[in-house]
């Protein structure tokens, strides 16, 4: 059976409903590219000076940020509190994490529409109950330099003293990051559903399908 | 059975279920703005598909937009990209798009329901996470990210679970001058931001019934700071009435069908929900947050938070950095908070409504000195003529407001309207996110009377009292 296996250092990141708005600040929103997000993630908490597409200099950057302090530098994976990816649908904030290299996040919850806009960009994001995150938290902060082992097959998180949390997600979801399917290759293997409803939709209801555009 | 209008809509939609639960849903409406459509129809392009249905697509760009000076284009060549890009997209694919200098411009949550794109019982989408304000019309409306928008433009449907029934029921009537912008941070204050996460609100009750359309979209809109990707409330005479005659409305041909459809768009009345709760609208006093989330409210008599109140260590650190950001003390009065600018607008207050509850408060006054810049930024070219036509772009100028052409504007400052580092705004937008209206920027979210009021006295104040005053 495939598999994927996300091995790494934490990043602990302890604050609840973090945004998208923080995760990528607006002004990159103008960017009409997928990728070359990494640099400006958490852009206006990570550097001191502000930024803006095509800034070319070089930026300051915020010690006291947690991206910034050793290890948790070599991180790929985030720990934060409660409903993490809340505010705006952007999906650059998911391009944001991947392009900067975060494999995956854990959280006790997520925002709806950030989780769909993960899954669908290979971010694997994992529910635990607090306590267990409270474990994690409490467990790097005694010891910074933390990997973690995420099997996702299995659905478990294994702690480098061998700990092993588990974690539930949709079978459709453990595919989309096992195989990176391509969703739209999917719903098209319905067409002809898709096109015997519209066309009994057009009889039923036809004003749905006006359009007087001039 | 029983049905909510969530599971109405839901079976209506529903093409096929797969056998993890999800569904694929089929959306009749599909609104796009220049910011999050770029890399869709680039992605189209790459696996050479077509887009499905056409006549389905309105497109608008809002977010990115000058909201002066128009005639002389875009000066910001990233943003001028960025609008060009789409306007290119419409071009080549043939789709509907509204241009800069078009009257039906504006903020693409304002004009679809304004344009009757939006129409009752219809599903719609939007690269955009307030599109839950259409959900006001008895549609259901929700944002997605680019890769749901490109799926949607190619497939016509949205793979998507099921969410939960959720019903806020608001007894009693609001006070004057409180309005439903008081009422959803009152909520949210309550509930929190991820209450309703998993959820679609139905907004019902009487205070509901009485409230206009306008009002409806504000709780709507807002749904989505509560956690829920939609917010609805059910058809009615209000909705009947407000879907006749506007630019997309069904044609006379198809009218009465589209009537007798519009009709059973109600919960029946034992429907069950998965979560209930009720909130009396004779409570609420006008809102004033004072953080960095929507759920960081108070009423305008109130005080900001003391951290050392909180047993749990990572609440009292939420609230200590958010007051910090926000350059405010624990206990301080809400009315102490002196400002330095205000934004009236957004896709949240930026209807007619919305401005002329501004435009009373205003009326005969000047805004205060120490008020460094005032705007008001209607969400659409035909609110902008009505208020020119009501006279209320008048009582803006002359109290010392600019008045703007429509666009979102200071709502998230991607555009030249932004709040400078530690400059302090009372907004009638929907989010006071650090750096949401411009980098270390402080945001107060009210409603427009209170917005008015401040501008007038610097600092927040009353607005209730204030017009018995007046
Ligand atoms: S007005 Fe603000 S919240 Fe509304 S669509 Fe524009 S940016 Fe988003």
């Amino acid at each position: 059976m495939k598999n994927k296996i996300i091995e790494g250092q934490v990043i602990p990141f302890d604050q609840s409903n973090i945004d998208t708005d923080a995760i990528i600040p607006k002004q990159y929103l103008k960017s009409i590219k997928k990728s070359g997000f990494g640099p400006f993630l958490f852009d206006s908490l990570r550097y001191t000076d502000p930024g803006d597409l095509g800034t070319t200099e070089k930026r300051n950057l915020n010690s006291d940020f947690v991206l910034n302090i050793k290890p948790y530098s070599d991180g790929n994976i985030i720990l934060a509190n409660d409903n993490f990816g809340c505010g705006s649908s952007r999906e650059h904030a998911v391009w944001a994490l991947k392009d900067y290299g975060i494999e995956a996040v854990i959280s006790t919850s997520f925002a709806d529409i950030f989780y769909r806009n993960s899954f669908k960009n290979g971010l694997l994001l994992i529910s635990l109950k607090k306590d267990e995150l409270e474990n994690i938290f409490d467990e790097i902060s005694a010891s910074p330099k933390y990997n973690l082992t995420i099997n996702i097959q299995n659905q478990t998180i294994t702690t480098p003293n061998s700990q092993v949390y588990s974690f539930t997600i949709s079978d459709a979801d453990k595919e989309r990051i096992i195989f990176e399917y391509d969703d739209i290759e999917l719903s098209l293997k319905y067409k002809d559903k898709i096109r015997n409803y519209e066309s009994e939709m057009k009889l039923k209801k036809p004003w749905i399908f006006e359009n007087n555009n001039d | 059975m029983k049905k909510t209008l969530y599971d109405k809509i839901w079976n209506e939609h529903l093409v096929h279920e797969n056998k993890d639960g999800s569904s694929l849903i089929y959306i009749d409406r599909h609104l796009v703005h220049e910011v999050t459509s770029p890399q869709a129809f680039d992605g189209l392009g790459i696996k050479k598909r077509n887009i499905w249905n056409k006549n389905s697509i309105f497109a608008v760009s809002d977010h990115n937009v000058p909201t002066k000076n128009r005639a002389s284009g875009i000066d910001d060549k990233i943003s001028k990209l960025q609008v060009d890009t789409l306007i290119d997209n419409c071009k080549k694919h043939k789709l509907s798009y509204f241009d800069l200098n078009n009257i039906n411009q504006g903020i693409v949550h304002v004009i679809g329901p304004e344009l009757a794109i939006t129409q009752p019982g219809m599903t719609l989408v939007c690269g955009d996470s307030h599109t839950s304000t259409h959900g006001a019309l008895a549609s259901l409306a929700f944002g997605i990210g680019t890769s749901d928008v490109e799926h949607v433009l190619a497939t016509q449907c949205i793979n998507i679970n099921k969410e939960k029934n959720f019903k806020i029921n608001i007894t009693n009537s609001l006070s004057h001058l409180v309005s439903s912008k008081d009422l959803i941070l009152h909520i949210i204050k309550i509930i929190g931001t991820s209450g309703g996460t998993g959820y679609t609100i139905e907004f019902t009750g009487n205070c509901i019934e009485n409230m206009s359309i306008e009002s409806r979209m504000t709780m709507c809109n807002m749904s989505i700071e509560a956690g829920a990707k939609s917010g609805l409330v059910s058809f009615d005479s209000k909705t009947f009435d407000y879907m006749l005659n506007r630019k997309y409305s069904p044609s006379k041909q198809h009218l009465n069908s589209a009537i007798k459809y519009w009709e059973t768009l109600v919960s029946d009345s034992d429907a069950e929900f998965d979560k209930t709760l009720s909130f009396d609208a004779a409570d609420v006093l006008p809102q004033v947050t004072w953080g960095t989330s929507p759920e960081m409210t108070t009423d305008i008599n109130g005080k900001t938070p003391d951290p050392e109140n909180e047993n749990d260590s990572s609440k009292k650190q939420y609230i200590q950095r958010a007051l910090d950001y926000m350059g405010l003390e624990a206990n301080q009065d809400i009315q102490s908070i002196k400002l330095d600018k205000i934004f009236i607008g957004s896709c949240t207050n930026s209807r007619i409504e919305d401005l002329r509850q501004a435009a009373k408060i205003l009326e005969g006054y000047k805004i205060s000195d120490h008020i460094k810049q005032a705007i008001v930024v209607p969400g659409s070219g035909h609110v902008k003529a009505e208020a020119e036509k009501e006279g209320l772009d008048k009582i803006f100028i002359k109290s010392g407001f600019e008045w703007r052409e429509p666009g979102c504007s200071m709502c998230l400052g991607m555009n030249n309207d932004s709040l400078l580092p530690y400059e302090r705004c009372a907004s009638t937008s929907n989010r006071n996110f650090e750096g949401r209206q411009g980098d270390k920027g402080r945001t107060h979210l009210v409603s427009p009377s209170m917005a008015a009021l401040a501008a007038i006295k610097g600092h927040f104040s009353n607005v209730v009292e204030f017009i018995n005053e007046k």
